[in-house]
């Protein structure tokens, strides 16, 4: 399985082809749920059907958005930073999601633009390293609601049918915490 | 990491208007972000030493919470907006 060591100046990992492609996959997954088409690098990931309203406001780096948004997987990449005052919560929303969105966004096309489709050793920088631990954070969190991962680890899983399409990420979700760790272990 | 967040009854900022306690930044437990990864962004973020990281890091692990940064509001929401770009559950509100 691949795993990342640390080498001068950076980090090297060897990814076969399904492993590759199942990280530049899901990787894309969030950036789209986050509003960005993620091979495109004109996009600036506020989503390209925005009224000019929306556009200008994008340009402050501000949004209408004052709620939490209702998808869970979204709502837990972008949480309230107020927990009982859903009018703080929304204003700092307003000031923040968007570069919040961008930074996540961002990091995830380092990793689409790091890791060949193909696979094969890649070696990546300190700063591309760190936004690779962002972006496979950020997975770990949307594969975490959506298989209802609660705190004992041994157990994600053990709810969701073997028929579920969900039963094939149950190992890629453990298997991406070992190539996180392994990421940590070498940045450290 | 462990149990689910303790509820807080944390003071609402409009009956403190002129309150002095200190702002505060929380982090809550998940059961999704890696001990070793939550370790690695406090060092990070705050530039603490890695012994201080790991206490906080089992703060949040045993007791479901634990204070990260203290001082003013917006250096909070600073923190804060910092801690969601690494996908940790950070929180603001002041001090008890």
């Amino acid at each position: 399985m691949a795993r990342f060591r640390a080498s001068q100046g950076g980090v090297t990992a060897r990814f076969g082809a399904a492993q590759a492609r199942i990280v530049r996959d899901l990787v894309s997954q969030v950036a789209e749920l986050l509003g960005a088409d993620p091979e495109t690098e004109t996009d600036e990931g506020h989503g390209a059907n925005g009224s000019a309203g929306q556009d200008l406001e994008a340009g402050f780096g501000l949004t209408d958005a004052t709620e939490a948004p209702r998808d869970p997987v979204l709502a837990r990449l972008l949480p309230d930073a107020y927990r009982d005052d859903p009018e703080a919560a929304g204003e700092f929303r307003r000031y923040t999601e968007l570069s919040l969105r961008d930074g996540k966004v961002a990091a995830a096309r380092t990793v689409l633009g790091t890791l060949p489709a193909r696979g094969g050793r890649i070696r990546l920088s300190q700063p591309d390293a760190e936004a690779w631990l962002r972006a496979l954070n950020d997975v770990r969190l949307a594969l975490g609601v959506r298989l209802g991962v609660t705190d004992d680890f041994e157990e994600v899983g053990n709810g969701i049918n073997p028929a579920d399409p969900r039963a094939a990420y149950v190992w890629v979700y453990h298997w991406l915490a070992y190539l996180q760790e392994s990421l940590v272990e070498a940045l450290s | 990491m462990s149990a689910a967040p303790a509820e807080v009854d944390l003071p609402k900022s409009a009956d403190n208007p002129v309150s002095d306690k200190p702002w505060v930044t929380i982090v809550w437990n998940d059961p999704v972000n890696l001990m070793s990864y939550v370790t690695y962004v406090f060092q990070t973020v705050f530039g603490y030493a890695k012994p201080k990281a790991e206490k906080l890091m089992l703060d949040v692990h045993h007791k479901g919470r634990a204070v990260v940064s203290s001082g003013a509001r917006e250096s909070m929401e600073r923190d804060a907006e910092t801690l969601h770009g690494f996908g940790l559950w950070a929180t603001v509100s002041h001090d008890k």
